[in-house]
């Protein structure tokens, strides 16, 4: 089977779970009790029944959950995500301001946490069952235990307040300035830890189960020097292997800037996230829970199609 | 042992057994099994004798054997009105403000000082095993058994049944467990429970997949085609041969999971939409208390209120994982929980 046919195929099996994304989404924020109005309600002595009748009605709360769905979904598809309840603006144009932030902060924590896996997999893997190999395993083993969100308060504790070396303070400076840098190092880290262990593990697992094979054992009798055999032929083979849990490793950095940006005040769509959670800011809610369901679907979709280019072998399972 | 069935002849196995079964309900008696079935016994055994062999995974499953042990008895249990254990480990109570001065530093009354209203560290570092521990190890249990269950189905039907049961994987998939867990959480309100229940259906997916995959291999064996030959149901033959030997995989990711799940309820904890404030629960407690890091009241850092709890949680994940990890080599089915890191 050829790539194009299999990346159409890939596509059109993302289109169903997409629709379930956008049903469960939906489904859980509209189930939830004790809707905007009656907070709205709550905070303003002034407001009567029939007050929140009417606001039920403007926000059409009171038609039956099929027809918010299609009404929800047909405007969505349309670019409209509804109106932030509380301040009345686009919540779309929320979620755009925030964007580049957790953008900025998750690009940081992925190229963090490749810049410490892949050379750490490959130190560890080279020197299997050695010292080396042990201290890695167990520094990998402590990056996927420790919480994420005390590793923040833990680094913030040292670095910014005990040495002085990082601010404290809130993010100040605008997203594209060096300076901005000192404010990511600490979250950025925070972010890419776990997946840095996570990538770690498994770099060096395939990168071993690479070793193993013949190749390496001709490519070694040829009498090719031992760093060309495994930074030009194991490597590479290891890294295919690597595309496959890059969208799960995504996944795993979209969770942590929901803490991380709790933890060091990183004004993204994490902490956005928090709040609209904490008011039951519905359409946000939804906006954001939607945005990363799609964002996940694509980037398994993407992995799967470099996967594939990498690895003509897997064509064929589709 | 042999056994002639029409033209066909069978050996090697034991048709009353088989006929036994579809007549019992599946027990899931592993212990009875592994008496009669030397295959299986062996397997599990050999990984035990590994295990003991491992100091890394003994290490860890001490420090979590002691930490059940102290969430048991941390603080008597009452049901109704009936004392069930009477035993308290904490020297004081939890609850209680200002069994000490504000911000006591480490000593040996308060070998963990006290917090922002004189409560004593230790006491609710201790106390608070309880609910991450028993979390842990309740959700993994739940959401393990039910995406085997799910898993298997799908598996072992194949076809249109597999497709649509794997979609919906597909979609829970699309979330990051712990944004799942926080619009769960928020919608069923915080506390016990919910925190179960909303970890437990966040988690099943995984398993469903890992089961599903190694069901697809397990089926093509000949002892499956011979147990449907045989007449064996389709529950029979799911329940009593499949997947008792496709479970090593669900062993390697539930031992791994139970850590993920600790540190998810304590980032919900953390976020303040876990427990009600003021419980001893780690993540909890560290939310209380984060705000003295960078304001240090008077310039100090109350060090010991932000150290504590989150080294427990850093403690009793490490241990577990590195039993999981360890467990992982004894079965060598290489699992890696790649959602790991806040769930």
């Amino acid at each position: 089977m050829d790539l194009l046919k299999f990346t159409v195929r890939r596509t059109l099996a993302s289109i169903p779970v997409l629709f379930g994304v956008s049903v469960i989404t939906f489904g859980l924020v509209h189930l939830t009790p004790g809707d905007v109005v009656s907070q709205l309600v709550a905070a303003n002595p002034d407001a009567s029944q029939a007050d929140a009748v009417r606001l039920r009605r403007e926000f059409g709360l009171d038609d039956p959950v099929w027809v918010q769905y299609i009404n929800w979904l047909g405007d969505v598809l349309t670019g409209d995500f509804g109106e932030h309840f509380t301040s009345g603006r686009d919540v779309s144009a929320l979620v755009w301001a925030r964007l580049p932030e957790t953008l900025a902060l998750g690009l940081f924590g992925w190229v963090f946490a490749l810049l410490i896996a892949i050379p750490g997999g490959i130190y560890a893997a080279i020197n299997r069952g050695e010292i080396g190999d042990d201290v890695s395993r167990f520094a990998a083993l402590s990056g996927i235990s420790i919480p994420n969100f005390w590793l923040g308060l833990m680094l913030i504790a040292v670095f910014s307040v005990q040495l002085n070396l990082f601010p404290t303070l809130d993010p100040q400076e605008p997203l594209l300035s060096t300076s901005m840098l000192w404010w990511l190092v600490l979250p950025g880290v925070t972010i890419g830890t776990a997946a840095s262990a996570n990538l770690m593990r498994i770099m060096r697992t395939s990168m071993a189960e690479e070793l193993n094979k013949e190749y390496v054992t001709a490519a070694r009798a040829k009498g090719l020097p031992e760093r060309t055999v495994v930074l030009k032929h194991v490597l590479r083979n290891s890294l295919i292997s690597v595309t496959t849990i890059a969208a799960f490793l995504t996944a795993s950095i979209v969770s942590g800037s929901v803490v991380v940006e709790t933890v060091f005040g990183w004004p993204g769509l994490g902490i956005l996230f928090v709040e609209a959670i904490n008011v039951r800011e519905i359409n946000l809610i939804l906006v954001i829970t939607l945005f990363t369901g799609v964002f996940i679907v694509l980037a398994n979709l993407l992995a799967d199609i470099v996967y594939a280019l990498l690895d003509p072998r897997i064509r064929h399972d589709y | 042992m042999s056994t002639e069935r029409g033209r066909i002849r069978v050996s090697g196995f034991e048709t009353e057994r088989i006929a036994d079964h579809d007549a019992a309900e599946p027990t899931g008696d592993d212990a009875e099994e592994a008496e009669d079935d030397p295959e299986v016994q062996n397997r599990w055994v050999r990984v035990i004798h590994q295990l003991k062999r491992d100091r890394l995974a003994l290490t860890g499953m001490a420090v979590v054997v002691v930490m059940l042990f102290v969430a048991v008895f941390s603080r008597p249990i009452v049901v109704g009105d009936v004392t069930v254990q009477p035993l308290s480990l904490t020297p004081y109570d939890p609850a209680q403000t200002g069994v000490g001065d504000r911000y006591d530093s480490p000593s040996l009354t308060h070998p963990m000082g006290t917090d922002r209203l004189g409560r004593d560290t230790f006491s609710r570092v201790v106390a608070g095993s309880r609910y991450s521990v028993t979390i842990g190890f309740v959700v993994t249990a739940l959401a393990a058994s039910f995406g085997v269950i799910y898993g298997g189905v799908s598996g072992y039907f194949g076809g249109t049944t597999d497709g649509v049961m794997m979609r919906l994987v597909d979609v829970i998939f699309a979330f990051p467990a712990l944004v799942l867990a926080m619009i769960l959480v928020s919608l069923f309100g915080g506390g016990f429970i919910p925190l179960v229940g909303a970890f437990a259906l966040v988690g099943w997916a995984s398993y469903a997949r890992i089961i599903r995959g190694e069901i697809l291999k397990v089926k093509q064996n000949e002892y499956v085609m011979a147990a449907k030959a045989l007449g064996a149901r389709d529950k029979s033959v799911l329940f009593r041969h499949i997947i008792p030997n496709a479970i090593a995989p669900v062993v390697v990711q539930a031992t791994l999971s139970i850590g993920t799940v600790v540190i998810g309820v304590a980032a919900l904890g953390f976020l303040g939409l876990g427990f009600d404030p003021g419980t001893p629960e780690w993540g909890t407690m560290l939310d209380a208390e984060r705000d003295t890091l960078i304001t240090g009241a008077g310039g100090t850092w109350f060090w010991w209120t932000t150290v504590f709890p989150g080294m427990m949680i850093f403690l009793f994940v490490m241990s577990i994982n590195m039993v999981g990890d360890a467990v992982n080599d004894a079965l060598d089915v290489q699992v890696d929980d790649v959602r790991g890191g806040g769930g």
